[in-house]
């Protein structure tokens, strides 16, 4: 691979989530990055080319990213006056390697639950086996948005190494083998059962009422934090489970239960292997994680 | 098993009997030494206290029941022939080995300050609990139930097959004890049916 990459950012049906998320990189990392590749093309950006040029150019795209989901029906979406599935066909052809950024990207996303039209999906599917040049398989980097440092260790794994491992969804094993449940500041009020009655609060786990995804949701999410001092549950919101294929779920901010008992368990977890010790940790109240760890009225 | 951990589940074994009919006050550790025809030293080999004795007692009394019900609960029944079955289960022990459910109403119940240290909430009859804790989400994730407080349903389930069971043991029930059994499933089917 030559020294300066190329990349081509295109984008189909999204909100632009993805692109927020990468501009927001770490300002080193993305400094390393715009040294180590040449982004090409990007909607969002002031290039020299524009996406007809790339269309009717020929040179060869290293990185081909992609973010929202694909249709070809124009009716809904088009670019250049073409609809976003050919486009991708015809990128997709000249590129080494293919990643699918974003949820959108990677399954179809909110977009594909649109019932006025059945055809839209994520990229792999639209690709209908058309192979990038390396026969590399398509990387998904799922999530609403995907943290930017998972989109730049991507490249950089795949510059460096040519290849990266990847779990049966797809996604790289380095990031999306963790729980968002790894590394989480709330674990201590999970062993404890002790719930956060609302949102925003340091104290109390979001799991049992608020409808926290972070103990079954493959995500490095409270391993490479975002904007690298947090995350979602850290500041006392639940895990929606963005990175997984069901994504977005109904009733997200719910913890979905039967008589009173979780309907859904931590994962690789047996419901009774978890009940037992649920009701154990139950049987004690520890003072020192039922009260505020701040309490102004003292 | 070895040697020790048989005995002490023949001294745990007699113990429920001799707990339940005579109470745990009126219990003495002779009393159940003598059962055993053991002497009264030897029996401190094999458990410290009679509190402790007490303790072991719930655990291995409700982890009978909790074995019965994990039976059922894995049988390819459903939700309500689970609770048909585990009723049928439940009152042939009452029937059988009285001393197990008795031990549980009458002395685990009524001596609280003899459990307070280490069988406090669920932890002594944590697996009979999650058992039910199965069965009943069960029922609900498969929509045979309806959906409501864990408490309620908890307390409505166990309220009707132990306050059967105190009936039979002071022996005022008409009739033998399993003819009972199906309309006492039926009543707690009926408190956990769904409804549209």
């Amino acid at each position: 691979m030559r020294n300066k990459p190329k990349i081509v950012w295109l984008q189909a049906l999204t909100c632009n989530g993805n692109t927020q998320s990468f501009l927001s990189s770490n300002h080193a990392r993305f400094e390393d990055f715009l040294n180590a590749f040449e982004l090409v093309y990007h909607p969002s950006l002031t290039h020299n080319i524009s996406l007809e040029d790339v269309l009717t150019s020929d040179f060869l795209i290293d990185f081909l990213l992609i973010e929202g989901a694909i249709s070809s029906n124009t009716l809904f979406f088009s670019l250049n006056n073409e609809s976003a599935k050919n486009i991708l066909q015809q990128l997709a052809k000249r590129s080494l390697y293919i990643v699918s950024v974003g949820s959108c990207a990677s399954y179809g996303g909110i977009h594909a639950k649109f019932e006025k039209n059945s055809d839209i999906h994520g990229v792999e599917k639209s690709l209908e086996n058309i192979k990038c040049l390396s026969a590399h398989k398509i990387i998904n980097l799922t999530g609403c948005p995907v943290h930017p440092e998972w989109i730049l260790q991507t490249l950089f794994t795949l510059k460096s190494k040519g290849t990266i491992v990847l779990d049966e969804k797809n996604r790289p094993v380095e990031l999306y083998s963790p729980l968002a449940h790894h590394g989480c500041v709330r674990n201590e009020y999970f062993e404890w059962k002790v719930e956060a009655h609302t949102f925003g609060l340091k104290e109390g786990c979001l799991f049992y009422d608020q409808g926290c995804r972070g103990p079954m949701t493959h995500s490095s999410c409270n391993k490479i934090l975002w904007n690298d001092i947090s995350s979602k549950t850290r500041v006392g919101m639940p895990c929606i489970g963005c990175t997984e294929f069901d994504f977005p779920r109904e009733n997200l901010f719910e913890t979905k239960k039967n008589i009173g008992i979780p309907a859904e368990v931590p994962l690789g977890i047996s419901k009774r292997a978890y009940l037992s010790l649920t009701g154990v940790a139950k049987t004690f109240k520890i003072e020192r994680l039922n009260k505020k760890i701040i309490d102004e009225n003292s | 098993m070895s040697a020790k951990e048989s005995k002490k589940t023949s001294i745990i074994e007699n113990s429920l009997k001799l707990f339940s009919q005579k109470g745990f006050y009126n219990t003495t550790i002779p009393d159940i030494a003598k059962a055993m025809k053991m002497s009264v030293g030897n029996m401190y080999n094999y458990f410290a206290s009679k509190e402790e004795l007490a303790k072991c007692a719930i655990k291995y009394s409700t982890n009978i029941l909790a074995l019965e019900l994990r039976e059922v609960n894995n049988a390819p029944l459903s939700s309500r022939d689970k609770i048909f079955e585990f009723t049928r289960r439940y009152f042939l022990k009452v029937k059988e080995n009285p001393e197990i459910i008795e031990y549980f109403l009458r002395v685990y119940l009524s001596n609280r300050e003899v459990f307070s240290n280490g069988c406090e909430g669920f932890l002594c009859v944590g697996e009979f609990v999650t058992e039910v804790m199965i069965l009943l989400e069960e029922g609900a994730s498969k929509k045979e139930f309806r959906d409501q407080d864990f408490f309620a349903a908890f307390g409505m389930f166990m309220g009707s097959l132990g306050g059967f069971a105190f009936l039979s043991g002071e022996k005022v029930l008409e009739k033998d004890l399993m003819q009972y059994s199906d309309l006492i499933a039926e009543n707690i089917y009926r408190a956990l049916k769904y409804e549209e």
